[in-house]
């Protein structure tokens, strides 16, 4: 393994969900999977295969518990290191629901998010215009800085902002956790401008959890996997995802026992 | 009825509490044994007697710093203003009126348009002590009136705003005391036709801090926004009783309380009474109180009151919830390299923020939110 190129490589995972009634149930039974700087990997599958859980697990959300395998980034043992340290290591993940947080700014929470993962303030003319930049390129009003932080966002703006972040904090590995879902549209085109746009730098391993192949006609992924009842069944190309269009999951889905019934 | 509730739950009915005795004489008020509406949630033997009106064995230490033309003084226990927007409702207002040796006067003159705050301080040195502060903003005039209290006290404290018709008054008091002080206020204001009052009540300390708040207005189109701000701490008891009455017609009243607990026995008590009498046609009134709570073993108590006598008004509602603190926004922060400490201030700052964003005064609004992340420092949260 060289060094010189970041790799997030998940081995053997193995991740359970503590149920209120059912105690814990487990999710994903064994995942293998890396992603190279660089790479852009769709993991597609039905409702209920693992994926969120997976993207998840490699941020680190407490409700999750891995119970065997490992998640390393750069031969570092991400699983050791705490939420906020991920991020600062290099993971990112652009979440499905993006969460509310009342009366804190955009624009301080970028600099904050920006001076934790860069390890020091960003000087603020360059800042400003870095920004700047970045918002223009997703098509965003400049007023939006002073909203707080997805409080009143549209489904699309929420996304946008994702983005946005992905964009200012420029990560080794980027998992984007159905970032197409509840899309129109122009939304889809300029959310995936912004995704190309990060691929484009090379520096960033891309990771894009989807149910759909809508989003992969903009953003083409070099690798396909396939994801049903907590395992990765099948691997491909872009070809694969192709299949899928036409097919569906129902090949898949016959005789994988649901994860969900699975204490 | 125009009664719009964000809770769901129609308004509490009418005539459910008697009317509180309204009296300068102490011994006209009932010794509450703490079942009592208005006593029911405040620990009474922590008091440390101001029930009973213990006489001062210390005093306030009093400063003013004020603009030219501000007339500060010491009134006479005779004095005429002293009770004019006043009566107390309960023990220890009437003794701290009894006690006080008269009260401390800031009056602003008629059109006056002060470009800096009056500020009184008020500070503790141990032991038993009362005040009384009055202030009178005259026809037409602006100002800022900051009452600071810091320091170490028994304090029982009145204070009687008294708005000229056509004034705005931002008033502001807070309590930063330290941590053994007991605080009983009652705080009155009276507002004048068509002007208006910005109130904020931000209480940040003490051992025990218990202060009723009331609004009145003396004509039509008076507006009070009153809003407050507390951060209690293990072992605090911090009590705020509001009560705003509409008998003028074509009033606005909004009320907007937020509070952050943390600790074992942090115990915050929100009372929001509003009353609408049957001539105040035109009312406008809303309240609301939001509650954060950040670890076991606090508690907040919240309960707003609507008791309306007139079906033709503008809006009458309000809404009260306690949360605990959002994991999935804590997560959301942490997981963009923000480390623990500073998303949970950043999020605390975020839900005091509506408060004090609106305060005027940039120190002010600075000390408040560093004595805030001290609070949340001193847990390790």
């Amino acid at each position: 393994m060289t060094t010189a190129v970041s790799v997030l490589e998940i081995r053997n995972l193995h991740v359970s969900v503590d149920t209120d009634t059912e105690g814990p149930r487990e999710i994903l039974r064994g995942v293998d999977l890396t992603v190279r700087k660089g790479e852009t990997h769709a993991i597609m599958g039905p409702n209920g295969s693992g994926k969120s859980t997976l993207s998840y697990s490699i941020a680190g959300h407490p409700k999750y518990t891995v119970t065997e395998g490992t998640v390393t980034l750069d031969g570092e043992d991400v699983l050791a290191m705490s939420v906020d340290a991920r991020a600062r290591a290099g993971i990112f993940l652009a979440m499905q629901y993006p969460v509310e947080v009342p009366g804190v700014s955009v624009s301080n929470f970028l600099r904050s998010s920006a001076t934790a993962v860069r390890g020091e303030a960003p000087k603020l003319r360059t800042w400003v215009k870095e920004v700047k930049q970045a918002m223009a390129g997703l098509e965003m009003d400049p007023a939006f800085a002073e909203r707080s932080v997805n409080e009143g966002f549209s489904g699309g703006e929420k996304k946008r902002h994702e983005i946005l972040q992905m964009t200012l904090l420029a990560p080794k590995v980027a998992i984007l956790d159905e970032t197409d879902s509840g899309l129109d549209v122009d939304a889809l085109r300029i959310v995936s401008a912004g995704i190309e746009a990060v691929r484009a730098k090379g520096e960033t391993g891309i990771l894009l959890i989807t149910h759909y192949t809508r989003i992969l006609r903009y953003v083409k992924p070099e690798f396909v996997h396939v994801m049903a009842g907590g395992r990765i069944v099948d691997e491909g190309g872009p070809e694969l995802a192709a299949t899928l269009e036409d097919s569906g999951y129902d090949r898949y889905v016959k005789g994988v026992e649901p994860a969900a019934a699975v204490s | 009825m125009a009664v719009i509730d964000a809770t769901g739950r129609p308004p509490a009915q009418a005539g459910a509490a008697p009317r509180p005795v309204r009296s300068r004489d102490p011994e006209d008020h009932a010794v509450p044994g703490g079942r009592e509406e208005a006593w029911r949630f405040t620990p009474l033997r922590r008091l440390r007697g101001l029930l009973n009106g213990p006489v001062a064995d210390s005093k306030v230490d009093v400063s003013v710093s004020a603009p030219d033309g501000v007339e500060i003084e010491r009134l006479a226990p005779t004095d005429s203003r002293i009770g004019r927007v006043l009566t107390p409702a309960d023990r220890p207002a009437a003794f701290a009126m009894a006690r006080s040796d008269g009260g401390l006067s800031v009056t602003i003159p008629a059109e006056a348009a002060l470009t800096e705050p009056v500020v009184v301080s008020l500070r503790g040195d141990g032991g038993v002590c009362y005040e009384h502060v009055l202030v009178e903003l005259g026809p037409f005039a602006t100002a800022t009136v900051v009452l600071d209290h810091t320091g170490s006290a028994t304090f029982a404290g009145n204070v009687e705003v008294f708005i000229g018709h056509g004034a705005a008054l931002t008033f502001v008091t807070v309590q930063d005391w330290a941590e053994d002080s007991v605080h009983l206020g009652a705080h009155a204001y009276s507002v004048g036709r068509d002007a208006r009052l910005r109130s904020f009540t931000i209480t940040l300390g003490g051992d025990l801090v218990r202060l009723n708040p009331t609004v009145d207005y003396r004509g039509p189109g008076g507006d009070a926004e009153l809003y407050g701000l507390f951060f209690t701490e293990a072992g605090q008891h911090q009590e705020h009783r509001l009560l705003v009455t509409h008998e003028a017609r074509s009033c606005r009243s909004r009320v907007t309380y937020k509070g952050a607990l943390q600790g074992e026995g942090a115990h915050a008590v929100w009372i929001g009474d509003v009353v609408i009498g049957a001539d105040a046609v035109g009312t406008d009134t809303y309240e609301l109180n939001r509650n954060l709570v950040l670890t076991d073993g606090a508690r907040a108590d919240s309960v707003p009151n609507l008791e309306i006598l007139t079906g033709e008004v503008v809006g009458a509602g309000h809404a009260s919830a306690t949360g605990r603190f959002d994991d999935e926004a804590l997560f959301y922060l942490m997981s963009r390299g923000i480390p623990a400490d500073e998303a949970r201030r950043l999020v605390v700052r975020g839900f005091f923020a509506e408060i004090v964003d609106r305060i005027d005064l940039p120190e002010l609004r600075e000390r408040v939110m560093s004595r805030v992340e001290e609070e949340l420092a001193a847990v390790g949260v």
